[in-house]
């Protein structure tokens, strides 16, 4: 290892619509080290390397990006790859009905002539997985093969392309114990011989374990770049860096009043996912009472959504396990419609995705969830729902010209009001929000956090996951850490801090 | 000046709603031109709608499944095959009409579930399910009809539904050539619209929704007046109203009162528009696509009896490509392959859309081969136009 940089990014910056997601970023990489890039959810790191990669192409970023010694434009993926950038996704990237040799190989076949010169692939393939030390038959569908294993042919399939730079994102989160061992043992076999690793990660442990340098990244900013081999990184300094912002004022008081009514109890919940056969939840217990906001926090992909769709009529077919309780009464809903019956509502995460019809408009959005309310004998009456439609527009202050205006149309802080609206309707005694403020601006923030403490003053119990750690403790009257599918702590919001969260949230 | 610059505004911003209206105008102009007015004869429009009923209807129901994002290929041959049961019903088991025609229809909802099933319950693509079902009614339609061959229907109630023309008020003598009784309902057609509209401006006004500018508002009322007045003008000038017409009329109007202004249309567009944000809304996938692919079969019946009733026969090739045009006619009548968008009112405009060309071809004497290549090619301008007038939001 030497001190010469293979990678230097430069005063990167990378604006969308609204947020300044990098904000003059830089980020140096020496050559033939194993570099850990950590932050928070929303820090940056995957828009980084997005800009790295090409997948933002020269021009729609500003700053520099030099490669081995040269100043770099990619116009896209393959501009990348061609001086040897490869990154893994977490969401790996294998045609799953394809073979091994075929995997590694496709998009860059051996070609021989116009044919494919498959005696020389499958030899170039066995000679890749030696490299990874992945013993299987390079014949065999990737499908058959593990998630741990499935990422040693993407690993393969990089070092097929002669890869110099090795970006992996989050490579540990599907793998288990023994995987983890086998890819850090690969990982650094790699850098023995040359091959330089970005590893993005959560687990600070991995990183105590494997990294020789750490950058930290903030809000969008770099915060520092530390040595390991020079005692500067401990976990504690790390998570220091990445939460270490003032929490601004931007939260509403509200008045307390406590009540130690539980609305809601969960015991002994956990929930087998088949499609990714293995467990999602493990053993959880919690409850909620009433007129108190519950925060769920943890990292994303900790499994809090799946906790709150499987109570939520488990409309992903998960196997639950476990016992809930509702006023004293045990239920199981089959299907979300079950759930709201019972006065259960889901603000989903992605609104766009599972939240609105995009292509209707506000009126027949906010009714949707509830319509018989608004229905005589199976048939709309339009009056009351233009008269429901309108109230809601007024009270959440939902900016549209009208409530005929499509949603798709409307900014995203507005269609998460619709979205509000939608569950407002159907009058629940639970209200779920699952990341209720992302991807919107602070005023529209403020103002779902007034109505917030409006509900729960007016009795209505809020459960409230989020990946920002500010807004839980700013929000929450008790907060409850997921970490890998499992409650790792419960702490009143008064004795916690961004740090005793993080501790919870990174363990496992 | 500022009439003509609010006529363009209003016309871009509906030209989806307001698209394929022009586009039938157009084309019924051209044909008119072209044959000397004959295609705008009144024995010919008359013809031309008593053929587009048994497609308009599968229309109909293909814009629901097409809007729930999935298609149903098997329409046809269970209409042909639907068809071929109720002339053996008739003829064979001597069974009554008003019994025969009931037990049909209900026959086709239970065969619709069959493909709801595959597609709601195994998770089947509807294409495949439907490709089978396509295959199954097409053998059925030959093992029901290979003894007798082609079977005539000798019930004159049964054969009325696709040839019969509804009774003229008795008594009258004046404008002897015309059908009064066709007229009247022409008139009440006009007032109910006219009353309706002005109804629905001024509810709008209320709530401060935009509304169409008074001229534009006036130059429509009378546009929509003139098009239905002119449709009652020709075809009472000819036997007056068909019964097709009359169960084509019925069906559209039941479906676009469903689609628009009951719980279950909506629960169908939000399936169509999200099916993932629909289901957790509380909405149940799965059974609307029962409903959808049951209502589907129930409508194939009813084709298959008009098309039997029409030719007063079941035939062996019965529903052959019927549900293609059916397809071609939802589509042309705006319905989106993305899901969650299309009107019924629109399959029956894309349907009458489609049966004019081929009558206006086959008045000048085009050949067969030709006509397919020109419906080819207003298909596709159709949904060319459909993905552009989209993108362009």
């Amino acid at each position: 290892m030497n001190d010469t940089p293979i990678l230097e990014m430069k005063n990167i910056t990378k604006e969308f619509p609204g947020v300044k997601a990098l904000d003059g970023v830089s980020f140096r990489v020496k050559k033939g080290e194993i570099h850990c890039l950590v932050g928070e959810n929303g820090a940056g790191k995957s828009t980084l390397m997005k800009v790295l990669s090409g997948v933002y192409p020269h021009g729609e970023y500003s700053g520099d990006i030099i490669f081995d010694g040269e100043l770099q434009r990619f116009g896209g993926i393959r501009d990348s790859e061609k001086v040897g950038i490869s990154i893994i996704y977490q969401e790996l990237a294998l045609v799953p009905d394809m073979t091994v040799y075929e995997n590694i190989f496709v998009g860059h076949e051996i070609r021989n002539g116009m044919m494919v010169d498959w005696n020389e692939t499958i030899r170039r393939a066995s000679e890749m997985l030696k490299k990874v030390r992945l013993d299987v038959n390079p014949a065999a569908k990737v499908r058959e093969l593990g998630v741990g294993k499935q990422q040693l042919v993407e690993i393969a399939k990089a070092l097929s392309k002669d890869v110099k730079l090795l970006i992996l994102d989050e490579p540990t989160s599907a793998l288990n114990e023994q995987d983890v061992d086998n890819l850090f043992v690969l990982l650094g076999d790699l850098r023995a011989q040359g091959v330089t690793c970005v590893l993005i990660t959560h687990k600070l442990k991995e990183v105590m374990d494997i990294a020789d340098s750490v950058t930290v990244l903030r809000d969008g900013q770099t915060i520092c770049t530390l040595d390991a081999h020079k005692g500067e990184v401990s976990e504690n300094v790390l998570i220091k860096h990445m939460v270490g912002r003032e929490i601004d004022n931007i939260y509403p008081k509200r008045e307390h009043k406590r009540s130690d009514e539980v609305v809601l109890e969960v015991k002994s919940w956990s929930a087998y996912d088949p499609s990714r056969e293995r467990n999602i939840l493990e053993d959880n217990n919690f409850t909620v009472k009433k007129g108190e906001i519950v925060g769920f926090s943890g990292l994303m992909g900790s499994g809090r959504t799946e906790l709150a769709l499987s109570i939520f009529g488990n409309p992903d077919g998960y196997r639950v396990q476990g016992e809930l309780t509702l006023n004293g009464e045990r239920r199981s809903f089959k299907h979300p419609q079950e759930a709201i019956d019972a006065g259960v509502a889901y603000v989903s995460e992605d609104r766009k995705r599972n939240g609105l019809i995009l292509i209707q408009d506000v009126r027949q959005n906010i009714t949707l969830a509830n319509l018989r309310e608004i229905a005589r004998r199976g048939v709309v009456d339009n009056n009351a729902e233009i008269k429901v439609a309108n109230d809601y527009k007024n009270s959440l202050n939902i900016k549209t010209p009208s409530i005929e205006q499509t949603v798709v149309n409307l900014s995203g802080g507005n269609q998460q009001k619709v979205s509000l609206a939608k569950w407002l309707f159907v009058k629940p005694q639970i209200l779920i929000l699952d990341e209720p403020t992302r991807g919107i601006d602070v005023g529209a923030k403020y103002e779902i956090y007034t109505i917030m403490n409006r509900l729960v003053e007016q009795g209505m119990s809020i459960i409230m996951i989020s990946s920002e750690l500010p807004e839980i403790l700013g929000m929450s009257d008790r907060v409850y850490v997921v970490s890998a599918g499992k409650i790792t702590g419960e702490l009143p919001v008064e004795e916690a801090t961004q740090e005793t969260i993080m501790h919870l949230a990174t363990r496992n | 000046m500022s009439f003509f610059k609010d006529l363009q505004r209003v016309l871009r911003q509906n030209i989806r709603e307001y698209g394929m209206f022009i586009a039938l105008f157009v084309i019924w102009a051209i044909f008119a031109i072209l044959t000397d007015g004959i295609f705008i004869s009144s024995r010919n429009i008359s013809n031309l709608l008593n053929q587009t009923g048994y497609i308009a209807v599968l229309g109909v129901g293909m814009t629901l499944v097409i809007v729930i994002r999935h298609i149903d290929l098997s329409v046809g041959f269970l209409a042909g095959f639907l068809g071929a049961v109720a002339a053996i019903a008739m003829v064979f088991w001597g069974w009554p009409v008003l019994i025969v025609i009931p037990f049909v229809l209900i026959l086709g909802l239970l065969l619709g579930f069959i493909p709801g099933f595959l597609v709601a319950q195994m998770g089947i693509p509807a294409f495949v399910a439907t490709l089978a079902g396509w295959l199954i009614y097409r053998g059925a339609i030959l093992v029901v009809t290979e003894e007798t061959g082609t079977i005539v229907i000798p019930n004159d109630i049964f054969n009325a539904i696709g040839n019969g023309y509804i009774p003229d008020i008795p008594g009258l003598t004046f404008m002897p050539e015309m059908h009064k009784l066709t007229l009247l309902l022409g008139i009440v057609a006009i007032v109910i619209y006219i009353v309706g509209e002005i109804n629905g401006r001024r509810k709008k006004q209320d709530y401060n929704f935009e509304v169409l500018p008074m001229n534009i508002f006036v130059l429509k009322l009378v546009f929509v007046s003139a098009i239905v007045g002119g449709m009652t003008w020709v075809l009472a000038g000819y036997n007056g109203l068909s019964w097709t017409v009359v169960v084509m009329l019925i069906v559209v109007g039941l479906y676009h009162f469903v689609t628009t202004k009951t719980v279950l249309g909506r629960h169908i567009y939000a399936v169509g528009g999200n099916p993932e944000a629909a289901e957790l809304s509380g909405v149940n996938v799965k059974n609307i696509t029962y409903v959808v692919f049951g209502q589907m079969g129930m409508l194939s019946a009813l084709s298959g009896i008009l098309f039997a009733s029409r030719l007063q026969s079941a035939t062996t090739t019965a529903g052959t490509l019927f549900e293609l045009d059916a397809i071609a006619a939802a589509f042309v009548g705006g319905v989106s392959a993305a899901g969650g968008v299309g009107k019924v009112t629109g399959a029956l405009i894309g349907a009458i859309v489609m049966a004019s060309l081929t009558s206006g071809m086959n008045l000048m004497g085009i050949g067969i081969s030709y006509q397919y290549m020109v419906r080819g090619a207003v298909l596709a301008a159709a949904v060319i136009f459909d993905v552009a007038t989209r993108t362009r939001k």
